[in-house]
């Protein structure tokens, strides 16, 4: 199996520790991965802030750059929403029958990193082991615009030596919301701080999602207050084996 | 005194502050907090069992959808039969364009009953045209008959939600505003007790004044019909005792056909007290002579609603049935309550219904108050997609914003022009990274954690730090990596 790693501009610029892990984890299933030198961003910011046009640019290049892949992979279930959810109507916006084509025929083949292990490579059992108390935050994009459902539940509840600790109220918005954590910054702290309150109250070491955006968000908190608490991209669990453990970061 | 020393809230979009600034006293609030927190986590907990026995939610959704769908696409049509069929049935129905229209149709038809005093049902349309104001001025006073409202005008507040407007004041803040406005010194905070307070206060009312103002939930073309749902029965009184009745309306407010309340009665209740069925739903057609008002009037308003009408993507802000479930699941509302928005309708359906009300001139900052979670389109009974509406409405406010010149040098607008360019070619995102990383290398403490950052990189550092950049990107990792693979 072919598949290209779409990483994202904040996983490439901010957390390189999850891109590595992609490349770790599915090499290690068998995965011949691909890596395009010009890729940049979706777009995700500018849409979500109300600069579409802005918007136009990186979904144009997002198509041109991946026409011809078999399969992308993302490790970030927002960037996928934006792609699966604001893509169609921008794209339409645009009137290019061509590039329309072009994207109708590549969305179906751009999975999350969690839908492509378990829809396209049909695993569940990767292999991996990772010795921690473990909460897991539904994130708003993964759970609400891309339906993953159980598949985050069964890939960790296959990780040797992880005990899952169940988070209260799991599919509640941290507050990060892209620009909303600037633009709101006192609204989303205020909700960060109930989001907290929750994730703390696990006992869990580690707090995992499918998305950096929100765990920057907590992990930025989680280190602000000492809270005794640190946030992984699910990526890195699922990469961790006992002969190769997970980077261990800041 | 009153337990919180709160400002008077202000629910005009024209002179409301932004969001962002709006809601910092409300934040700093631990009672108010506590009162919406706790009120919107019991009715969402009511809300969320009574969906699960209901195996046929999702297509009840989809029916209801499709009904308003279809109702708002043919809304002329429908509105015009609703006329027909409520006047062959004795109703007078009035057509008002705007707010200003709305007051003056229904100062005009209360001095024709010579009324000088008027009993209201819980009406937010008529919050919205402000009609209690602008009636009183005129000599005319208005009582209020909802619980909750009661509270509101007692307390001379606002409301902060649309189904249940006094959420944010609790048990001993209404003992209070009672015994101070109805004389009842020795009142307690007894649910029973303050409940008894407002009956006999109501009473009086209800007996002694022959004219009364509704709203509508529906109003039913087939029949000429209008449907009004209520937990209290106060509104059954309303509609019971008093000669004269005036319906203020919403002109989307039209449903197709009588069958269609199946679909929609078993949705409201559900979605907005989390009930199986409202105690009280009163249904009437015209005048039925020796029973209810023999005087019926029906203001149709449209107050922006057309200009919504017209515009195929915004138009489904219109399906709205106003059962605030979005509120209720909105983890952005549940942190501030509903007057930081500014108007009478808050929350999610709120921050895309008063900007275009106020036809995107006013309330610019209401779209950009969401993290976009999607958790108010999962809920909603007839499928608004209400993140979709907020990124058109935000789209529309840059595009009148970064016209101004004062924007030039915002540091958001800059940045994300300039991320725009970063973002074109690969090199330029990498020289980029490159810049970025010495940059904030100056801000990066020992411990390899940014703690203060300027202008809006502040905004984040106020509450939260920020890893360093890492010395190595990704993309450069993978290129330097031996080629082989595997």
């Amino acid at each position: 199996m072919r598949a290209s790693l779409f990483i994202t501009c904040y996983n490439d610029t901010l957390y390189p520790e999850t891109g590595r892990a992609v490349v770790k984890l599915l090499e290690r299933l068998g995965v011949e991965l691909d890596f395009h030198p010009k890729q940049t961003c979706c777009g995700q910011m500018h849409a979500n802030t109300g600069f579409r046009g802005e918007a136009f640019s990186q979904a144009k290049r997002f198509v041109r750059l991946y026409q011809d892949t078999e399969t992308v992979v993302v490790p970030s279930s927002s960037c996928v929403a934006m792609i699966r959810d604001q893509y169609p109507g921008l794209i339409h916006e645009l009137g290019n029958t061509e590039l329309q084509e072009q994207f109708a025929e590549l969305l179906p083949r751009v999975f999350e990193l969690s839908e492509f292990l378990v829809d396209r490579l049909g695993v569940e059992d990767v292999g991996a082991y990772f010795p921690h108390r473990v909460t897991y935050h539904a994130s708003c994009h993964g759970v609400r615009a891309l339906h993953l459902g159980e598949r985050p539940f069964r890939l960790l509840s296959k990780v040797r030596g992880l005990r899952y600790l169940p988070l209260q109220n799991i599919d509640r918005c941290c507050g990060f919301g892209g620009t909303f954590s600037v633009k709101n910054a006192e609204v989303s702290s205020a909700m960060l701080a109930v989001k907290l309150q929750d994730v703390v109250a696990t006992g869990a070491e580690y707090c995992t999602a499918l998305d950096n955006s929100c765990l920057m968000h907590l992990g930025g908190a989680m280190h602000r207050q000492f809270a005794g608490m640190k946030t992984i991209h699910m990526v890195q669990i699922l990469a961790s084996t006992e002969t190769s453990p997970v980077e261990v970061t800041a | 005194m009153s337990a919180t020393v709160e400002e008077h809230a202000i629910l005009d979009p024209t002179l409301a502050k932004p969001f962002p600034q709006a809601v910092l006293p409300v934040l700093r609030n631990p009672q108010l907090r506590k009162n919406v927190a706790h009120a919107i986590d019991v009715i969402q907990a009511k809300r969320a069992k009574l969906v699960a026995e209901k195996a046929d939610w999702q297509e009840l959704r989809t029916a209801a959808a499709a009904i308003r769908s279809h109702a708002l696409d043919n809304l002329a049509f429908y509105l015009e039969q609703f006329e027909t069929r409520c006047t062959a049935a004795g109703g007078q129905v009035h057509w008002a364009a705007d707010a200003v229209e709305a007051r003056q149709i229904i100062l005009d038809l209360l001095r024709k009953e010579g009324a000088s005093e008027v009993i209201k049902i819980k009406t937010m349309t008529s919050a919205e045209i402000q009609l209690n104001p602008f009636i009183e001025a005129s000599g005319i006073r208005t009582y209020e008959t909802d619980l909750a409202e009661i509270i509101l005008q007692l307390g001379d507040q606002e409301p902060s939600h649309i189904v249940v407007p006094a959420l944010h004041i609790n048990r001993a803040q209404v003992r209070e505003i009672f015994a101070r406005k109805m004389g009842l010194e020795n009142l307690s905070d007894d649910p029973k007790e303050l409940t008894n307070a407002a009956r006999t206060y109501l009473r009086r009312k209800f007996l002694d004044v022959p004219t009364a103002i509704s709203g509508a939930n529906f109003l039913i073309a087939e029949t000429g019909g209008v449907a009004v749902v209520e937990s209290e029965g106060n509104g059954r009184m309303c509609l019971t005792l008093p000669r004269t009745m005036i319906t203020l309306a919403g002109i989307e407010k039209v449903l197709p056909r009588f069958q269609d309340l199946e679909v929609m009665l078993q949705l409201l209740a559900r979605s907005a007290t989390g009930e199986r069925m409202n105690p009280y739903t009163s249904l009437w057609t015209g005048v039925t002579p020796g029973d209810g008002p023999q005087t019926f009037h029906v203001v149709l308003l449209d107050n922006g609603r057309s200009s919504i009408l017209a515009r195929p993507k915004h138009r489904q802000t219109l399906k709205c049935i106003r059962c605030a479930a979005c509120m209720n699941t909105c983890p952005v509302y549940r942190q501030t309550g509903g007057h930081a928005y500014g108007s009478v309708y808050p929350g999610p359906i709120g921050a895309i219904l008063t900007p275009q009300l106020a036809e995107m001139h006013h309330a610019q900052s209401l779209p950009f108050a969401s993290s976009l979670c999607g958790a108010c389109y999962e809920v909603c009974p007839v499928k608004i997609n209400i993140p979709e509406v907020l990124l058109e409405l935000r789209s529309e406010v840059v595009n009148q914003e970064r016209k101004q010149v004062g924007r030039v040098l915002d540091p958001m607008y800059l940045g994300l022009r300039i991320a725009n360019l970063i973002f074109a070619k690969a090199w330029i995102f990498h020289s980029a990274q490159w810049f970025g990383r010495i940059g904030l290398r100056f801000f990066t403490g020992k411990d390899g954690w940014i703690h203060w950052l300027p202008s809006v990189g502040g905004k984040w550092t106020q509450t939260r730090d920020l890893r360093g950049l890492p010395n190595q990107t990704f993309h450069s990792w993978w290129a330097a990596r031996p080629k082989e693979g595997k």
